[in-house]
């Protein structure tokens, strides 16, 4: 016959039994140890974005969808052009028609339930173009809250997606500080951008830079200290996007405006 | 140790072997902890060549150069000579053998993209050449009057033929 104290002393017994393999079942493994941030290896990519340099012609948009096959008519993009334009008022109208998939063909802005409006010529205090895309962090906040490993970093520094893994709970969607995931219209999974890995593997450019005529897009290796993005990253004044969130993005820019969010 | 101890027990230990066989089953040898830790690198190792082995559509328009040596010289001296071919004749991919032709597109909202007129002083698009879509010959082709791998020069309707 069992008394209570054995009985309480065999549940105990039981219950670490069914606890532990979960925990334990997982063999130790060195490479954990050296989750060391950085690194290795001899490519990391960035991004350059010169603001002074962009016209909001948007072929970047058409080439991104085209190339990464984001379906052309669906209100996403992996990559998209901001208008800014700045009121002598002090008032700040933002807008990216279509991702300015097909550029800023009117002076009006799009502002949503107020209607587009027109800015006279003479109320406007600055106007420019900012060029949006995925900011490769080197602290993803979307890797971290994936909760089944669909998401990652690879050892060069680009973020992507595995699309049969994804189960698509949207917490990645959610977690980017930048807004540049969403779901894929087709594969129904996250999607973002991803510096066209395919491409830029192979030696080539992504598909948003081959597509600039003014040269306000550029990738570059950080880790090759005689690349000319690195040169201007290293030694001229740049900024970045929601610095305070401390996600460290590798999408650098010249010619940053306070408005710019 | 009791009978009623052990039978429930059994039934534990089952359900972890069960857990453990499924996860071996379902989980990929190459799925774990890769370069960049356990936070940022887990992942499965196989879908970074997945994503590499994406089909490059545009080709670049240095590709389009031994075929069309004609079209690049006609092009090259222009300040239209910065816009990649692709750009306006879309991705290269298949061509010559399929598709056959690329497409030579005439609607104006591919002009408008750079010259519809916007005055934002101080930048690149406020200076360059643009018009007011809705006044400047709101019916016509833009390549009825303009060449556009060279816009200082006047289409001749010889030169905008296919």
């Amino acid at each position: 016959m069992m008394n209570r104290r054995q009985f309480c002393k065999k549940m105990f017994l039981v219950a670490g039994g069914v606890a532990l393999p979960l925990a334990a079942l997982e063999l130790f493994d060195p490479k954990r140890l050296q989750a060391e941030k950085g690194g290795k290896g001899d490519t990391r990519w960035v991004f350059l974005i010169d603001t002074h340099k962009c016209v909001g012609c948007g072929f970047c948009v058409k080439a991104c969808k085209i190339e990464n096959e984001v379906p052309y008519d669906a209100k996403v993009s992996r990559t998209w052009v901001e208008r800014y334009v700045v009121t002598k008022g002090g008032e700040t109208l933002i807008d990216s028609p279509n991702a300015a998939r097909d550029g800023f063909t009117s002076s009006r802005s799009d502002q949503n339930h107020n209607g587009l409006i027109d800015i006279k010529n003479e109320d406007i205090a600055k106007a420019f173009f900012v060029p949006k895309l995925c900011n490769q962090c080197d602290n993803p906040p979307c890797v971290q809250v994936c909760p089944v490993g669909a998401t990652y970093q690879t050892a060069d520094g680009v973020v992507l997606v595995d699309r049969s893994w994804c189960i698509g709970c949207g917490y990645c969607v959610m977690g980017c500080p930048y807004g540049v995931r969403f779901f894929h219209p087709v594969h129904h999974v996250a999607e973002k951008c991803n510096f066209c890995y395919h491409r830029i593997t192979k030696g080539m450019s992504t598909a948003c830079v081959d597509a600039c005529p003014f040269g306000a897009r550029r990738i570059g290796n950080l880790r090759d200290p005689k690349d000319p993005v690195t040169k201007i990253i290293t030694t001229e004044r740049v900024g970045v996007l929601k610095e305070e969130y401390g996600t460290k993005p590798q999408v650098f820019y010249l010619g940053l405006s306070m408005e710019v969010k | 140790m009791k009978n009623h101890v052990w039978r429930p027990l059994y039934i534990a230990i089952a359900l972890v072997l069960l857990a453990v066989a499924a996860r071996f089953i379902i989980v990929p040898s190459d799925f774990g902890v890769h370069e960049r830790g356990y936070m940022y690198g887990w992942h499965r190792k196989s879908n970074e060549a997945e994503w590499k082995a994406v089909t490059v559509k545009y080709q670049t328009a240095k590709s389009c150069i031994p075929c069309h040596k004609e079209k690049y010289d006609d092009i090259k001296d222009s300040p239209h000579g910065k816009i990649s071919c692709e750009n306006c004749h879309g991705p290269r991919l298949g061509h010559p053998n399929d598709p056959k032709r690329l497409e030579i597109n005439r609607a104006r909202s591919l002009c408008l993209r750079c010259h519809t007129k916007l005055p934002y002083n101080g930048t690149l698009r406020g200076s360059m050449k643009g018009i007011n879509p809705d006044t400047h010959y709101p019916q016509a082709e833009c390549m009825m009057c303009h060449y556009p791998h060279d816009p200082r020069r006047q289409s001749h309707g010889q030169e905008v033929k296919r």
